[in-house]
């Protein structure tokens, strides 16, 4: 698993390059140097128990604090270097809902466009689009607080869409959600990577949410103990399905193993 | 990019922190009604328990309503600015404040536009409440009115400021009961608001000396002080000071190669 710096098979760059990264929570290690990358067109889910160390990790790439060591570049650009600018081409849906309920549709997009310094006209435009394409625009005047779960993240999903981003990173994004609106949801991510080219990053440890072509990042106790695709992982762990293939490599001490 | 970027950011926020703001009118009606009590009630019953005497701004007698004027509006401040930076800690753990510490722009910016946005409101409660106050008797010099927005605008800021190093340090005030029993009711009662500070050294040295070192009692006299078109140097530079010192420490609590953050995460989302 030395190949952190390398290319995809297609030769594209990665959009998210992870490298060496570890953080510990005073004298509990969260992550323990933890290398991946994320490439263009592609999702690769982050698949790990409860507690592996998946939300530490976005609160890093986030910049919601710094690692202490290793380093993470967002397009070939680290916090380090670029401070607040390396987070432009990062798009976030965080595992908690982050809209304010009181607001309409329109105005909580609007608020981000503006955070992210885009022109009102653009902003409407770019609201538009992102909110037909997952269905939403016919609730654009509504209140959040009258919306259900499933439409509230396709709510965070279009806005966090807005600012047309190269890596887009999904944090457990389908939580208490029913089947057929994850279903929706994880198809719509998939096609959304490959036609905009974006990078997905999605933290997840529900197997039905991963597509075969699918790039995997496995981890357990804040360590990677399996990286690659689908078909790889389940060879190198002699097994046939996803799910035997993740208890093999988490030591079946997972409490929630949904197949 | 760039400087407008800047501008329509904090339009953005500015303009989200209205609309919030106008979503909850009950929040409104009491950042009024509890001045008001006071104005009302309580100045109604010291007027005649309380004499004061001609002390600078003041050149003329004044009743006890016009002298706790400030005060309250002082409190206004107080409490819009620790309610502004408890939103923020809710804000935080419903996630609304990762989205605004994820904008690709400078912490400190994001955070002073945040504070400003609470400043502006806790100005229309300030003005709402002046005028309610006017059609109940209490008539300030006219000018006053106008030549006190900047004291106003900066006294917003240290609360604001305060609230978010409290909120962004002191775990146990994140709810509005220890804001109130530890900041907002020491903070007002010994301070010049009620009396002066004269007033309270006849009754007790210690708490005079506590009233004096109590950066709430130079808000109150920076705002009154402003009221007459008078400048109170010594409050202004204790205000502006303050201002900056709290400043400072909100922007280092939440930069993020420090820890007040990160031990703040593990909390509720520990995966």
């Amino acid at each position: 698993m030395q190949d952190t710096a390398a290319k995809s098979r297609d030769g594209s760059e990665p959009v998210l390059s992870v490298e060496d990264v570890s953080y510990w929570y005073g004298a509990k290690r969260a992550l323990d140097d933890v290398s991946f990358d994320v490439y263009p067109g592609r999702v690769t889910a982050l698949l790990g128990p409860n507690g592996a160390g998946k939300t530490t990790l976005f609160s890093l790439i986030t910049r919601l604090f710094d690692a202490p060591s290793g380093r993470i570049e967002i397009v070939g650009r680290s916090a380090l270097d670029w401070g607040f600018k390396a987070l432009e081409p990062l798009g976030v849906v965080f595992q908690q809902p982050t809209l304010d309920l009181d607001l309409t549709v329109r105005q909580n997009l609007r608020y981000f466009a503006a955070l992210r310094g885009l022109p009102r006209a653009e902003a409407d435009e770019r609201m538009g689009r992102a909110l037909t394409s997952l269905d939403m625009k016919e609730r654009i005047g509504e209140k959040v607080r009258s919306l259900n779960g499933g439409h509230r993240r396709r709510v965070e999903i279009a806005r966090a869409l807005l600012h047309s981003p190269k890596l887009l990173l999904l944090d457990e994004p389908t939580i208490g959600l029913d089947d057929p609106t994850r279903e929706a949801i994880v198809r719509h991510i998939h096609e959304l990577a490959r036609t905009d080219d974006i990078g997905v990053l999605w933290a997840t440890h529900l197997f039905d949410e991963i597509e075969p072509r699918d790039d995997l990042v496995v981890i357990s106790k804040g360590r990677v103990v399996a990286r690659g695709d689908v078909e790889t992982i389940e060879k190198e762990t002699g097994t046939d399905n996803l799910g035997e293939a993740f208890k093999r490599l988490t030591g079946d001490k997972v409490e929630e193993v949904a197949v | 990019m760039s400087l407008i970027h800047y501008v329509r950011a904090f339009y953005g926020i500015v303009w989200r922190e209205l609309l919030r703001f106008l979503q909850q009118r009950e929040r409104f009606f009491a950042a009024l009604v509890r001045p008001l009590i006071w104005l009302i009630i309580f100045a109604a019953g010291f007027r005649a328990a309380l004499g004061i005497s001609i002390i600078p701004p003041y050149e003329t007698y004044i009743t006890y309503d016009v002298y706790i004027t400030p005060g309250l509006l002082a409190m206004i401040q107080l409490f819009q600015g620790m309610q502004s930076s408890l939103s923020m800690v809710y804000d935080r753990e419903m996630g609304s404040m990762r989205v605004l510490l994820t904008t690709p722009l400078p912490r400190w910016f994001l955070l002073l536009a945040r504070l400003f946005a609470g400043v502006l409101v806790s100005l229309f409660q300030v003005y709402t409440f002046l005028l309610v106050a006017y059609l109940c008797g209490v008539e300030l010099p006219v000018w006053g009115y106008l030549i006190a927005l900047p004291a106003l605008i900066l006294t917003g800021m240290m609360f604001g400021a305060l609230g978010m190093v409290l909120s962004s340090t002191i775990k146990q005030l994140e709810n509005f009961a220890g804001i109130m029993n530890f900041v907002i009711f020491p903070m007002f009662f010994a301070s010049s608001a009620l009396y002066p500070l004269w007033k309270m050294r006849e009754g007790s040295w210690i708490l005079y000396e506590i009233c004096f070192y109590n950066p709430f009692t130079w808000a109150v006299e920076l705002i009154r002080f402003s009221f007459y078109q008078k400048m109170n140097w010594e409050a202004l530079a204790v205000v502006a000071g303050c201002t900056l010192v709290f400043l400072a420490l909100s922007v280092w609590a939440y930069d993020p190669s420090r820890g007040i953050q990160q031990r703040k995460a593990m909390g509720p989302a520990g995966g």
